[in-house]
């Protein structure tokens, strides 16, 4: 049992940073390449623990994600669904692949996430020119070797506590 | 893909893909209703309680931000501003004697005339949260919602006139869209001879647009735009903005004005929840059921 929360604890926390880190007001240019952080955290956590963090917390983090940010009830938890599904999909191939494979595809992941996000937006009569969504998919993939790399300490220590 | 055991087995593949399916069609769905209309306002004041605690994390450094420089202002400076709004105030009492007659006036002449009279409008001040909403829409959220008798179309101001409006009611909070956002537009009328037109934003917070004015329409830079109160959502006589410029191509049957909004749109902090009369009614038949529902 205090094993079970114990390993909570740590992902829901990373859960919870990536939905402030979407809404903090920053200055005009940082909102404008702000990476969509719910979407990295998920697809860490598809890859390392397919087991535990599935579809359901991905319909539940982009609900958050869309009631936090105003936008259509379901947008972004439509595109979590599928980087979720595609992540679920292959995760074996892609935890032992090398990491520049693995960026490759976040970024192919990232850049499904943001065209179901502009095509909503285009079918609901928002219409946002693609490449303003583009500053945001390229800095989401540079950061997920950091993320990959800094999560993948703070996990390690964390089992090391708990075994120990 | 079909790996020994684990998720990726055949039966566990097939059961993932149905999941899928399933909640897939469930987020489409809610998209498509909460497009096409409000039925799912309730399902999201449900969410907006659990992503509250967020919302607040989120406002909290900026609102202690904010309140340790107040608390740490030295003397000297909070005097002077005391002793600049003291003289504020002066000026505006002296102001609202002469109102009071002139109302007053106005009053006695819309009984001659067998109109009703305009009555002093209820307002509530709320504090826009330090919380960045859909980057490519002009929105924000306040700290006033369902509780405080918030309802969808309610009109914002501030101290120099017409913010925007609300768009979604949550428990606490609510969501609001300024005037100069693309997808807004404000009934006017220019106030120095009631021509009346439509003020649509532009989605920069400095501009709004007239596109709806004719080329002999009688309307010059610096002319001050009001409320008209068509359409029922804004109360009329609040200012909207001035014209900055007015560009009349013959060619065209419409000429190209642009207006400055009146208030501070992208500075502000606080803003004014008005409820204008007719709307009070509107108000109590929408929270109704609401109300009784949980």
């Amino acid at each position: 049992m205090r094993d079970a929360a114990n390993t909570l604890v740590w992902p829901v926390s990373t859960f919870v940073l990536a939905l402030i880190l979407s809404v903090i007001p920053m200055p005009d240019l940082a909102v404008a390449i702000r990476p969509p952080w719910p979407a990295l955290v998920m697809i860490y956590w598809t890859l390392v623990a397919p087991e535990r963090f599935g579809l359901m917390t991905a319909m539940v983090l982009g609900l958050a994600v869309d009631t936090l940010s105003g936008a259509l009830l379901g947008q972004n938890a439509f595109a979590m669904l599928i980087i979720t599904y595609f992540g679920l999909k292959f995760h074996l191939r892609l935890r032992f692949s090398p990491i520049s494979q693995t960026t490759m595809t976040v970024f192919g992941m990232l850049l499904i996430y943001e065209f179901i996000l502009f095509w909503v937006d285009g079918v609901a009569g928002r219409t946002v020119p693609f490449s303003d969504r583009l500053m945001p998919l390229f800095i989401g993939t540079l950061l997920w070797p950091l993320i990959l790399e800094v999560f993948d300490r703070i996990q390690r220590h964390d089992q090391a506590r708990i075994e120990s | 893909m079909k790996a020994p055991g684990g998720i990726g087995g055949g039966r566990e593949a097939s059961s993932l893909g149905i999941k899928f399916l399933l909640l897939a069609t469930i987020s489409l769905g809610s998209m498509v209703i909460d497009h096409r209309n409000d039925h799912l306002s309730q399902v999201r004041q449900v969410f907006s309680i659990v992503v509250y605690p967020i919302e607040i994390a989120v406002n909290f450094p900026f609102k202690a931000w904010r309140w340790t420089t107040i608390s740490l202002a030295d003397r000297a400076t909070l005097l002077r501003e005391n002793s600049e709004l003291k003289d504020l105030q002066l000026r505006y009492d002296v102001r609202l004697q002469r109102m009071a007659a002139v109302e007053a006036e106005n009053v006695r002449l819309r009984a001659v005339l067998g109109s009703s009279a305009k009555i002093d409008d209820r307002v509530l001040v709320a504090e826009i949260l330090a919380v960045d909403l859909d980057p490519y829409r002009q929105r924000f959220s306040i700290n006033r919602g369902l509780q405080d008798g918030v309802y969808v179309g309610q009109a914002l101001l501030d101290a120099n006139g017409v913010v925007g409006q609300i768009v979604e009611v949550e428990v606490f909070t609510s969501k609001a869209v300024l005037i100069s956002d693309a997808d807004h537009a404000v009934p006017v009328s220019v106030n120095r001879n009631g021509l009346r037109t439509i003020a649509v934003g532009t989605g920069d917070s400095g501009r709004l647009r007239l596109p709806y004015v004719t080329n002999s329409a009688d309307i010059e830079p610096s002319d001050l735009l009001v409320s008209s109160g068509l359409g029922g959502v804004f109360p009329s006589g609040y200012p909207v903005g001035r014209v900055l410029e007015v560009v009349r191509r013959p060619g065209q049957s419409f000429a190209d004005v642009i207006v400055e909004p009146a208030s501070a749109l992208d500075r502000d902090r606080e803003v004014l929840l008005v409820w204008s009369e007719e709307d009070q009614d509107k108000q109590y038949d929408k929270s109704k059921p609401i109300e009784t529902d949980p």
